[in-house]
């Protein structure tokens, strides 16, 4: 009965191309999965699938070259930005990305980090701030929020002994190889359409070599965060964003 | 002919890189093996044949960058001395792992800890027991002169290619540093993006219809069993076709000293004096640490009265070459340790002590 409406011009929503036909691990409502999905999407839309180069580091998103179908290499955890920094010295013409958790990025591999951002680097980093340590089942991340609770902090985060959340992308803005800095979110369905088109201004400014781009995803992580996924974007909102606010935090003009 | 010139072991290394074609040199300063940056910072391979190099911010991004490079397929190398090396296991162990080829270059110092910056011998066990985690073995060449720093830079990336495995030359401060006439092997160039390896390398889709991708990740036990099994069946293959060592008067000889790299030119020294005061010696002298030359000692074990081994350690080697004659020989060790050289007289002395009285 429906038959006659699945027709390409009635089409509102798919898969993109650049995604692979593979069920995801990733748990319900996890926000790995959109951030995949936009990534798959801008890299679809660009055309530059068979000219892009993918790093995924140990995280939940480890399995990522299951799902995107580029070239990709998994990194040890940390390691991402010195893989990404490695490929793109050889393949200078080559669009490379590093998709990256909030442990990896701004605890082990901290120093990988800021060492490409300051080298200026051509490449763009996507950077998954849950604020947790998602496939570890929840430890106390960098970005863990003061008094937030996880396996390791079980009565919330006390910043006198544990430390201050590391707020790592502003850190990253007064390096002057860096080009462009921005938070986004996909809680919302707008945020989502804003998160896309930045992912698709850092691979345009990589295609300028206009240096560092990192884009971080302050999102959640329902399994850990022990909620439904509803509240856990509920969270985000009311808790993570105030920390962690939305918007540009650096762009080229500002370079 | 090759040109011939007057050079430091550690140049000769990065002018031996450049010539073999290399896209990239990935490492962070430490003694004795800075001069290969220097030289390389000084002569501008990017200039030369466009080949990249950077000076990393420590030897674990170091390791890691050479990952991500080895893996488009390219032709990558790094370089460190021991506390180094030590920091880039992790990333050794991914890349046999995941068989990325690539060469990596140990110019060892006295260790343990910070240790001195004296050469040694002290990283055996590391380079050739596999160092980091995992089921997993390096092929290591061990050079004894500035000649073969150059030959073992160009056969390490054959061997590493054609097995598709990390290789380590494990040389040490003291062939670093010394000076020697070398011939060097005319310009060889680098690959074309069109050589690179489609079956395996991220190069960007290109062409393919699916991605490439490169992991080492395998949470099933099974599958992951069935990797370490493909890796073994490598090695056994290896160690099949790739042994190289040299050995001189073997011929009717009663005693063998044995030894690799600098201590083997000094068991060589030794040998000779040896031989003057009437002693039946022969030498031999692994120039891959793995695969080790197991037969070769094993053969003279049944015809010799013992064999000597001399490092510049604690013993290292000498617990393979005991596995080696398996019980047909005595095996005994003489070493200096923290960057002490051994002098010829001295270990001829400390073999008379033991074997003669
Ligand atoms: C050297 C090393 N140390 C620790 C680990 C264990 N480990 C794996 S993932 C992870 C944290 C992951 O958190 P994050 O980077 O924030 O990514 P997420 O899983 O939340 O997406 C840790 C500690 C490891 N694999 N390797
Ligand atoms: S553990 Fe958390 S970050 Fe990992 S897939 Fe599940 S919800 Fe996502």
């Amino acid at each position: 009965m429906n038959e006659h409406i699945i027709k390409d011009e009635n089409l509102v929503y798919k898969k993109p191309s650049t995604l692979l036909d593979v069920p995801m691990h990733y748990c319900p409502g996890c926000g790995h999965g959109t951030v995949h999905k936009v990534l798959m999407e801008v890299i679809e839309e660009m055309g530059i699938a068979s000219e892009t180069i993918g790093v995924a580091p140990v995280g939940c998103s480890v399995f990522a070259y299951n799902y995107m179908n580029v070239d990709m290499q998994q990194a040890p955890h940390g390691r991402a930005c010195a893989f990404g920094t490695g490929i793109k010295r050889v393949m200078p013409d080559r669009y490379v990305f590093t998709y990256q958790g909030d442990g990896d990025l701004a605890a082990i591999g901290t120093g990988e980090t800021i060492h490409a951002a300051s080298r200026g680097e051509n490449i763009l980093t996507i950077f998954i701030n849950n604020g947790i340590y998602g496939m570890t089942s929840g430890q106390m991340a960098p970005t863990t929020l003061p008094g937030m609770k996880s396996t390791t902090s079980p009565r919330g985060r006390d910043v006198e002994t544990m430390g201050y959340p590391l707020v790592i992308t502003n850190l990253l803005a007064q390096l002057p190889g860096v080009a462009y800095l921005t938070r986004h979110s996909v809680h919302k369905v707008a945020n989502v359409r804003r998160l896309k088109k930045a992912i698709m201004k850092g691979f345009e400014y990589q295609k300028q070599g206009l240096g560092y781009c990192l884009i971080e995803v302050v999102t959640n992580c329902p399994s850990n965060m022990k909620m439904s996924a509803l509240a856990a974007n509920e969270f985000v909102e009311q808790h993570m964003l105030p920390y962690y606010p939305l918007g540009d935090i650096k762009t080229p003009e500002e370079k | 002919m090759g040109e011939i010139r007057l050079m430091k072991g550690n140049e000769a290394l990065a002018e031996a890189m450049i010539r073999v074609g290399c896209d990239a040199y990935f490492g962070y300063p430490i003694t004795p093996q800075s001069e290969v940056l220097e030289y390389l910072s000084e002569q501008d391979p990017m200039s030369r044949t466009g080949m990249v190099i950077l000076q990393a911010e420590s030897e674990v991004a170091a390791i890691n960058m050479v990952h991500g490079a080895a893996g488009c397929g390219k032709r990558v190398i790094t370089t460190s001395s021991s506390p180094g090396i030590s920091l880039m296991q992790e990333g050794i162990s991914y890349m046999a792992a995941a068989e990325i080829p690539c060469v990596i270059a140990n110019v060892i110092r006295g260790g343990p800890g910070l240790g001195t910056i004296q050469p040694s011998q002290s990283d055996y066990f590391q380079a050739v027991k596999g160092g980091g985690h995992g089921d997993y073995k390096l092929i290591v060449l061990a050079p004894s002169t500035v000649q073969e720093m150059v030959n073992h830079v160009k056969q390490g990336f054959e061997l590493a290619e054609k097995y598709r495995t990390p290789v380590m030359l494990l040389a040490d401060g003291a062939i670093g540093q010394m000076m020697e006439k070398v011939e060097l092997f005319p310009q060889i160039p680098r690959k074309k993006d069109s050589e690179l390896p489609q079956e395996w390398a991220t190069t960007g889709r290109g062409d393919r219809k699916l991605r490439n991708f490169i992991t080492s990740l395998n949470i099933q036990p099974e599958k992951m069993e069935e990797i370490n099994l493909h890796l073994q069946e490598k090695y056994r293959t290896i160690e099949a076709n790739e042994v190289q060592y040299e050995a001189n008067n073997l011929e009717g000889a009663e005693y063998i000293f044995t030894g690799f790299g600098m201590g083997a030119r000094i068991c060589n020294k030794a040998a000779e004096l040896g031989r003057a005061k009437g002693y039946k010696i022969g030498v031999i002298r692994p120039i891959t640490l793995y695969p080790f030359p197991v037969a070769i000692y094993n053969d003279v074990a049944s015809k010799v009265k013992g064999i000597f081994d001399v490092e510049m350690n604690a013993g290292q080697m000498v617990e393979d070459v005991k596995l080696a004659v398996s019980g047909k020989t005595r095996v005994e060790f003489y070493g200096r340790m923290g960057g002490m050289i051994p002098s010829p007289e001295e270990i001829l002395e400390n073999f008379e002590k033991i074997f003669i009285k």
